[in-house]
């Protein structure tokens, strides 16, 4: 990817555009101008000079870029499924100019250096990466990892991710310790005894195809134990890819009583639900699995309530070896980042405002991680996105940059698209 | 010559009622055939079937082949133990490899539910699921469908039981399409645990009382206790099992009535079904056996076959 691809000095003018900043509380119609990579001027009728490259933004909003809480990038280790380079280039086709990358790679990220590895090999990436520590060393479950070096070091939160935590002592230390840091704790809440092998959710769809379900009280009866825990010990849990009703009512009696939790729900388990799955389409299976009509309106009502933080993608790529397989040994997880605001748009825009859906994608997730990207503001560093939130358009596999193209959304129609992202001196046009 | 819409035997909760029907009467006229002295018909000269029996199976594997043979085919057997398979190759590359070598039909018995649907995916020839894991065996369900009509002459309005581990059986749930499908009254009998959840959503009533379940049915169909169940929790002992769900001497002694007693095979005798039992007149096992073959030969001489037989 090359640096600057409108203009070679640089100089582009946002002309029209409605600048929405949820951090700095601005929400106006202005035009911007960026040079060498920094804003330089914000402000209504912008004289157009000759070097600029002019981007008419009418009808469109100038945001923030967007913040992944959740992804998995599969480098060191499973470099034939992603890479640092080819993960950040299908975020930034997505909008997302910050990434935060879970730890479940070989070697697992459970010490300061290899936080430090990811950090230094993203530098001139057009994304800025944020590591996740693994609470524990190799994920194995048994004893804490240098959570505190690791922070040091740049991680923005613990989690052994997609292994849930069983040891429900060692789940208090994690709360515990995590206090001195100021971090969130993030575990992947199923309880496996329940899980039973289950690969789709356990309902009218895995009963007609035989498959082994995968109850929603795997997930609820789970997340209860965590939040009960971080209840009695404080520190802060974040609870990923909620998939279940009852999970929500768990949270919500929690969260009332003033327990320090967030949540985020992947695009695909608020847009789809088990009937995904009744070819046996092993592009829809994921962890936790996509379930009932009731959990997706459920969730649905969430987002729109505040119950629901933020979007996160779970963006989990698989090679064809890993997906073409028989139901039961495929992997699970699809990729995300390219079609998350687009799906996430599709399902919310009768239901949100689009500053409120942009929110899901911006200021929501920072608040979560404690990180504040480049602002919208004159002299900053640009990292931005300009978003035409009526645009249908076709999601398709010729357009994907991640490495993998496991995704039931590929070929759907999906509404709302990033048309430009500005990141780290880089522009990606997709007007 | 009778045709089915259906190009591949994948299960019986897709198929229409009316290919079931014609399965089962062009069964009856291959029953003929197995009868005669030479057993032998022409129909599908020439044709490769390839078997791909992924997991062990010793009736279901030999009554494919009979059947095969009996219409003349050509036929290939491929076995593979299901763990070389979550090693190494995918299942797409295996039937690739199998493909190219220019089989006219597929025959598969697979450990994971949707792998026959998967095949269609891969290949252009008709495929015969011979059991994937605990979804369909839709060949078992039609060869239990034409022996109960052989003995009450008719299937719909009937009412059929099922006793047994219906939870991990794909022998139960294609019963259970099949027979709903044909109009019979089905109703399941188990351990709760070994009950899907939300199995009555499949139009069947339910019932913990195995007494209870045999004052119901014109027949029953007693489903295998597998031995890998034990031990791990799901069935405390044989006899505890055969206490409160076995078809025992005694307990059908107490009833006084009429009982049509069907099993998929094996039988694990003393345990799930009494000796006696098995061998008494009231069950149809062994016809069951046959009826397999016949109803087979059917499936494949309606996917395959262009010409008629006499």
């Amino acid at each position: 990817m090359s640096k600057r691809t409108l203009n070679s000095k640089g100089n582009i003018l946002l002309k029209n555009g409605r600048i929405y900043d949820p951090f700095l509380l601005i929400n106006e119609k202005s035009d911007l101008l960026i040079s060498d990579g920094f804003i330089e001027e914000i402000k209504k009728d912008i004289k157009i000079k000759k070097d600029f490259d002019v981007i008419d933004c009418e009808g469109k909003i100038i945001t923030n870029g967007f913040v992944d809480i959740h992804a998995h990038f599969r480098e060191p280790g499973f470099e034939f499924k992603e890479t640092l380079e080819t993960g950040s280039t299908a975020a930034i086709h997505g909008g997302y100019t910050r990434v935060c990358t879970m730890p479940n790679t070989n070697p697992v990220i459970d010490t300061p250096e290899l936080v430090k590895f990811i950090i230094d090999s993203s530098i001139d990436l057009p994304i800025y990466i944020h590591p996740i520590g693994a609470i524990t060393k190799g994920q194995k479950g048994l004893e804490l990892a240098e959570i505190g070096q690791m922070i040091q070091a740049g991680a923005v939160a613990i989690s052994d991710d997609g292994l849930p935590l069983t040891n429900s002592q060692l789940m208090r230390y994690a709360l515990e310790y995590s206090k001195k840091f100021g971090i969130p704790v993030i575990n992947h809440a199923e309880d496996c005894c329940l899980v039973n092998q289950g690969t789709m959710h356990e309902g009218d769809v895995s009963l007609n195809l035989g498959l082994v379900g995968n109850p929603d009280i795997s997930e609820s009866t789970m997340i209860y134990r965590d939040l009960a825990i971080a209840d009695y010990v404080g520190g802060s849990l974040h609870i990923p890819h909620v998939s279940s009703s009852k999970s929500l009512d768990v949270i919500k009696f929690f969260k009332e009583k003033g327990v320090n939790v967030s949540v985020e729900v992947t695009p695909h388990h608020l847009a789809l639900t088990d009937k995904a799955l009744q070819s046996y389409d092993t592009n829809a299976k994921v962890a936790p699995p996509i379930r009932s009509d009731i959990d997706r309106e459920s969730i649905q009502n969430a987002v729109c309530s505040g119950l629901i933080n933020c979007i996160a993608t779970d963006h989990a790529p698989h090679s064809i070896v890993d997906k073409e397989r028989d139901f039961n040994n495929a992997s699970c997880g699809m990729i995300g980042l390219e079609s998350a605001f687009g799906v996430t748009n599709k399902v919310l825009k009768d239901k949100k405002t689009v500053e409120s859906i942009i929110d899901l994608f911006t200021i929501n997730p920072c608040k979560i991680i404690n990180i504040e990207p480049n602002l919208i503001m004159e002299k900053k560093l640009a990292e931005l996105n300009i978003i035409d939130p009526n645009i249908k358009w076709e999601f398709k596999p010729s357009s994907i940059k991640s490495k993998s193209s496991n995704s039931p959304f590929v070929g759907e129609k999906l509404i709302g698209k990033v048309m430009m992202t500005i990141n780290k001196g880089f522009c990606i046009n997709n007007f | 010559m009778k045709k089915i819409e259906s190009k591949h035997l994948l299960g019986l909760e897709k198929i229409s009622k009316k290919d079931i029907e014609t399965i089962i009467d062009v069964g009856f006229t291959f029953r003929e055939v197995l009868e005669r002295p030479i057993k032998k018909v022409p129909v599908l000269n020439g044709k490769n079937i390839v078997n791909l029996f992924f997991e062990n199976s010793t009736r279901t594997k030999i009554s494919f082949e009979l059947a095969e043979k009996r219409l003349s085919a050509d036929v290939t057997n491929f076995s593979a133990s299901s763990s070389s398979v979550q090693k190494g190759e995918t299942l797409k590359d295996t039937i690739q490899n199998i493909h190219v070598m220019k089989m006219d039909c597929v025959v598969m018995r697979h450990p994971v539910p949707g792998s026959c649907l998967q095949l269609t995916n891969y290949v252009d020839v008709p495929i015969v699921n011979a059991g994937d894991g605990t979804h369909e065996h839709p060949t078992q369900a039609l060869l239990d469908m034409m022996s109960i009509k052989e003995r009450f002459g008719k299937i719909e309005g009937l009412n059929i039981g099922i006793v047994g581990d219906i939870l991990h059986s794909r022998v139960a749930l294609s019963n259970i399409y099949g027979l709903i499908k044909m109009g019979a009254n089905v109703k399941v009998c188990a351990p709760p645990h070994l009950l899907q959840r939300g199995i009555e959503k499949l139009g069947v009533s339910v019932c913990y009382d195995v007494d209870d379940l045999i004052d119901w049915a014109d027949a029953i169909n007693v489903l295998r206790i597998q031995r890998e169940r034990m031990g791990i929790g799901l069935i405390p002992s044989t006899r505890e099992y055969r206490t409160f769900f076995g078809i025992t001497n005694e307990r059908l002694a107490r009833h006084k009535k009429e009982l049509v007693i069907m099993h998929p095979g094996p039988i694990n005798r003393g345990v799930e079904i009494d000796s006696e039992v098995a061998d008494s007149d009231q069950a149809i096992i062994l016809d069951q056996v046959l009826n397999g073959v016949a109803v087979r030969m059917s499936v494949l001489y309606l996917l395959l076959g262009s010409k008629d037989f006499e």
